[in-house]
């Protein structure tokens, strides 16, 4: 009947696949903001912004929130929430700090047993939320409660530590010098390097594969645009680091964690599947997808990233205190929210996520340096997650 | 007679296009005017200028109600004047009362506190007058959707209604409720109220408007009266060409039996010791398409759905039988693999991710086959998608557009594209056509004969009996969770099918 217009569809198909873009411009829009806002705070504090041993802080202090925004990136996505992140992380330390120091068991098979209790604890709160279809916001609501209780207990209210030196690398290390040359940091510098060459090459690669298939990408300017910005501000960066003490570990495990989730949730089918469960979840389960099981693996995901930002939460303080990771879930839950996410699910990024955990990092940092009292600070981040989120929705309802 | 309603020249313009081009509608008092037209013509935007929905201003024309001309800024504007609209997506709240529902926003009250019993005592008079049956104080959720539209009427009727607008109020209703809606529509007209009918069913239009108005691509195409009233003249009108016939011929090429179910057996999802299901034997050979037809409530989806991984119901017990061996369809993920795939009849509630583009969508069911090892071939997904976008002829602005804003009869063919992806060798069809246009569904059947003639096998369930005679080979006829008939398509006629449904519902009680 309509074979004709059928035909001129098809010449169009490899001319349309740009609009794929605009589904990228909220981040260029994030990290757009993002920049904006350390420029403002390098004005603001005059140049202490982007010292190197600050930025080295900046990092030691927003690595457990990134890593557990990557957990719950997954979980909002699903179509749920995990409120219990704060407790469940102090409970772990508290635990990695008794078994260490009171115990004195091996730091590694003591970090191992943690991320263990980390999962088991995601999957008895998981289990209710996938199987039993309990609302998550109740379930660890009510986990939340638990952990921090038993944070409590396990440390009788005191803090323990110090833990062993080995233990403590995992925050406070930075990645060796195979070089030692005074005030810089040439291996941190090469990795730097290393990394950047790396992700040209990937970027090149998947451009020269796009092209091969006959699809058309962004504009070739843009893409060499955008690959060079890139590249000069990770260059920039390690080059500060690199002059102060190098790369910290945490950065390196931080950076693993990010590469991987944005590879699980943009390139495999356990991630797109989540996706699928979030903007729907009766068509998903009509589709053949188990979504319960599905539920149930975000939240052990979560649970065992808690229990890693726990881990070096604890091993930063070289301390574990009951009052380890409180108000951390929201935190880490405003980060993904300012990343993008909706909260009825289906939609959110993993690099929305990590950015919107540095936005909120550097306002933290920077309004600490212009001597902001934290109860103002709390005001205006509560301000910035406001009006992010209704930028998006203003945005959603103007297209 | 007198004119109620005139809209003149109005157009409507979108970023991007123009949705309606001088269009023009003119309402006699007294008289149901059908307003028919392709999903897209401009129907429903029509309704929602005379409504107040698109504030006067946001379109040029004008609108003259009783005689007056009208700037109406909101729907309470339109409301005040005696246009009620009742919406395809009923909007009731499915946990409070009829009474609640009805009275919602509008409750008698003094100083803020609700009088319930003078609410409970006008809803009692409301629902008589539509007929229905109900306590007053029984919760929507209770109630079916041919009952619930009743209730929408009534809430119409509530606020003093000189012209009702309905947009496809029949849509989901199955024939029964359907003619007790139409014949409701008579009894308002005799008290002189007003209708515009928006309708797919050309057979109701038929039987109850004074005139029709045909809309084409945002146009008026033509106001026909009652005696100019023909099936044909409507379908040609509003596709614009001739449609010699409604279903595309197919020379059926039948083979062995392919599919079987034996003593089928399903209880009720909630009330496990209530039957809904009730021993079913039923085959489908290669190359068949095979119609279920029945009465909504039957049990056609529910029997559909338990077949397929136990996706509805509760205690489930019979055989499936696939090529003559015995196949474990325990699971979704079991019946997928044995060659199964359910294309539901809710699209937008089982069928769509709506947030998500047709690409995601088109893939969802076979990811192993855009994948290795888990990970995902980008351009192997691309070329999928663009592949069953072309072969169903959907029409979108690229693969990466949202299916969320895709009009009913393209959603249909991103569901049907997503379960073809997944090569079925059996496709069970839940009313594959409700809710689309003529167009789309020619293009719906075409896509069955396609699959039948690559020797796949189709067990289709619909309520549009005209559609399962002229597109099954062989039809059962199902009611009250039970087959009541069969008949090969060439044998049947709707005569026969309804006979078989009365001889059952007689037997029954």
């Amino acid at each position: 009947m309509t074979i004709e217009t059928a035909a001129t569809q098809g010449k169009k198909d490899f001319k349309t696949d740009g609009s794929a873009l605009k589904g990228n411009y909220r981040e260029y829009g994030l990290v757009l903001a993002l920049i904006l806002i350390m420029l403002f705070f390098q004005f603001t504090t005059n140049g202490v912004l982007f010292r190197p041993v600050n930025l080295t802080n900046l990092v030691l202090q927003n690595s457990y929130i990134i890593i557990m925004a990557l957990g719950m990136l997954l979980v909002i996505v699903a179509g749920h929430i995990d409120l219990s992140v704060g407790s469940v992380s102090g409970f772990i330390g508290g635990l990695a700090a008794v078994m260490m120091v009171r115990w004195q068991i091996h730091y590694i098979p003591a970090t191992i047993l943690c991320l263990v209790m980390g999962g088991a604890i995601g999957a008895a709160q998981g289990y209710w939320v996938a199987y039993h279809k309990i609302p998550s916001f109740i379930v660890t609501l009510a986990g939340m409660l638990v952990f921090r209780g038993l944070a409590l207990w396990l440390l009788g209210g005191q803090s323990v530590g110090p833990f062993p030196p080995q233990f403590q690398l995992l925050s406070s290390g930075f990645i060796p010098d195979f070089f030692a040359y005074p005030g810089f940091n040439i291996t941190s510098m090469l990795v730097g390097i290393i990394l950047v060459a790396l992700m040209i090459y990937f970027s090149v690669r998947g451009r020269a594969k796009r092209e091969k298939h006959g699809y058309e990408g962004e504009p070739f300017a843009l893409f060499v645009a955008k690959n060079l910005i890139i590249a000069g501000i990770v260059l920039f960066l390690t080059y500060l680091l690199s002059s102060y003490k190098g790369l910290p570990n945490v950065l390196i495990v931080m950076s693993i964690l990010i590469a991987l989730f944005v590879f699980v949730t943009k390139r495999m089918t356990v991630g797109r599947r989540i996706y699928a469960m979030g903007g729907n979840e009766k068509a998903a389960k009509l589709s053949g997808i188990k979504t319960e099981r599905l539920t149930f693996l975000t939240f052990v995901n979560m649970g065992v990233l808690a229990a890693l930002a726990g881990l070096i939460f604890a091993a930063r303080l070289n301390t574990a205190t009951p009052k380890a990771g409180l108000g951390f879930e929201l935190d880490v839950i405003a980060a993904v929210f300012i990343g993008g996410a909706s909260a009825m699910g289906g939609v959110g990024q993993v690099m929305g996520a990590v950015i919107g955990a540095f936005i909120m990092g550097v306002m933290n940092n920077g309004m600490s340096i212009m001597g902001v009292n934290i109860d103002w600070q709390q005001v205006i981040k509560g301000l910035v997650l406001l009006a992010a989120v209704i930028f998006d929705v203003y945005n959603k309802n103007k297209a | 007679m007198e004119t109620i309603l005139e809209m003149r020249n109005i157009t409507k313009t979108f970023p991007g296009v123009k949705a309606l081009n001088n269009v023009n509608l003119d309402v006699r008092k007294g008289e149901i005017h059908a307003l028919v037209g392709e999903n897209g013509a401009g129907k429903s935007t029509l309704m929602k200028v005379l409504s107040g929905v698109y504030p006067h201003g946001s379109y040029e024309g004008e609108i003259f109600y009783n005689g007056q001309e009208q700037h109406f800024r909101d729907i309470g504007d339109s409301e005040k004047q005696g246009i009620i609209i009742i919406h395809q997506e009923l909007a009731l709240v499915p946990l409070l009362s009829i009474a609640e529902n009805i009275f919602l926003g509008n409750e008698p009250a003094k100083f803020g506190v609700i009088d319930w019993h003078v609410a409970e005592n006008r809803t009692r008079e409301l629902l008589a007058k539509v007929g229905l049956k109900e306590d007053p104080l029984t919760l929507i959720t209770n109630l079916g959707v041919g009952k619930q539209q009743l209730v929408e009427i009534a809430k119409a009727l509530s606020k003093e209604v000189e012209l009702l607008i309905l947009d496809e109020p029949t849509a989901s209703l199955n024939e029964k409720d359907s003619d007790a809606l139409l014949a409701l529509l008579l009894e308002f007209k005799a008290h002189g109220i007003s209708s515009i009918l928006i309708s797919h069913k050309l057979n109701e239009v038929g039987k109850v408007a004074d005139r029709i108005t045909v809309l084409r691509d945002g146009a008026t195409i033509e106001t026909l009266d009652k005696d100019e009233i023909s099936e044909d003249r409507i379908v040609t009108s509003m596709v614009g060409r001739q449609l010699a016939d409604r279903f595309p011929q197919r020379e059926p090429n039948i083979g062995e039996v392919v599919f079987e179910v034996k003593d089928w057996v399903v209880h009720h999802h909630i009330h496990s010791d209530r039957t809904v299901i009730n021993g079913i034997n039923l085959n489908v050979r290669q190359g068949e398409v095979v119609g279920i037809a029945g009465l909504m409530g039957a049990g056609r989806t529910e029997f559909a759905m338990s077949v397929f991984g136990k996706a509805y119901g509760r205690k489930i017990s019979g055989e499936v039988f696939i090529k003559g061996q015995k196949a474990d369809v325990s699971t979704i993920g079991k019946a997928i693999d044995n060659g199964i795939a359910y294309v539901t009849e809710d699209r937008k509630t089982f069928g769509l991710n709506l947030i998500d583009h047709i690409k995601h969508n088109a893939t969802i069911v076979n990811l192993g086959g855009v994948s290795h090892n888990g990970v995902l071939d980008d351009m192997a997904e691309l070329k999928v998608a663009n592949e069953y976008r072309r072969k169903t002829n959907i029409r979108s602005s690229s693969i990466y557009q949202k299916t969320g804003n895709l009009s009913g009869g393209n959603q249909q063919k991103v569901v049907l594209s997503k379960w073809l992806f997944a090569n079925p060798d059996l496709l069970i069809l839940d009313e594959p056509t409700r809710g689309i246009d003529v167009g789309a569904k020619y293009e719906i059947y075409t896509i069955i004969n396609q699959l039948v003639s690559e020797g796949k096998s189709v067990l289709m369930i619909s309520s549009e009996m005209p559609e399962l005679l002229g597109v099954c080979d062989r039809i059962y006829v199902m009611n009250q969770g039970r087959l009541v008939g069969e008949m090969p398509a060439s044998e049947a006629s709707q005569e026969k099918i309804m006979r078989a449904i009365i001889r059952a519902e007689g037997k029954a009680s």
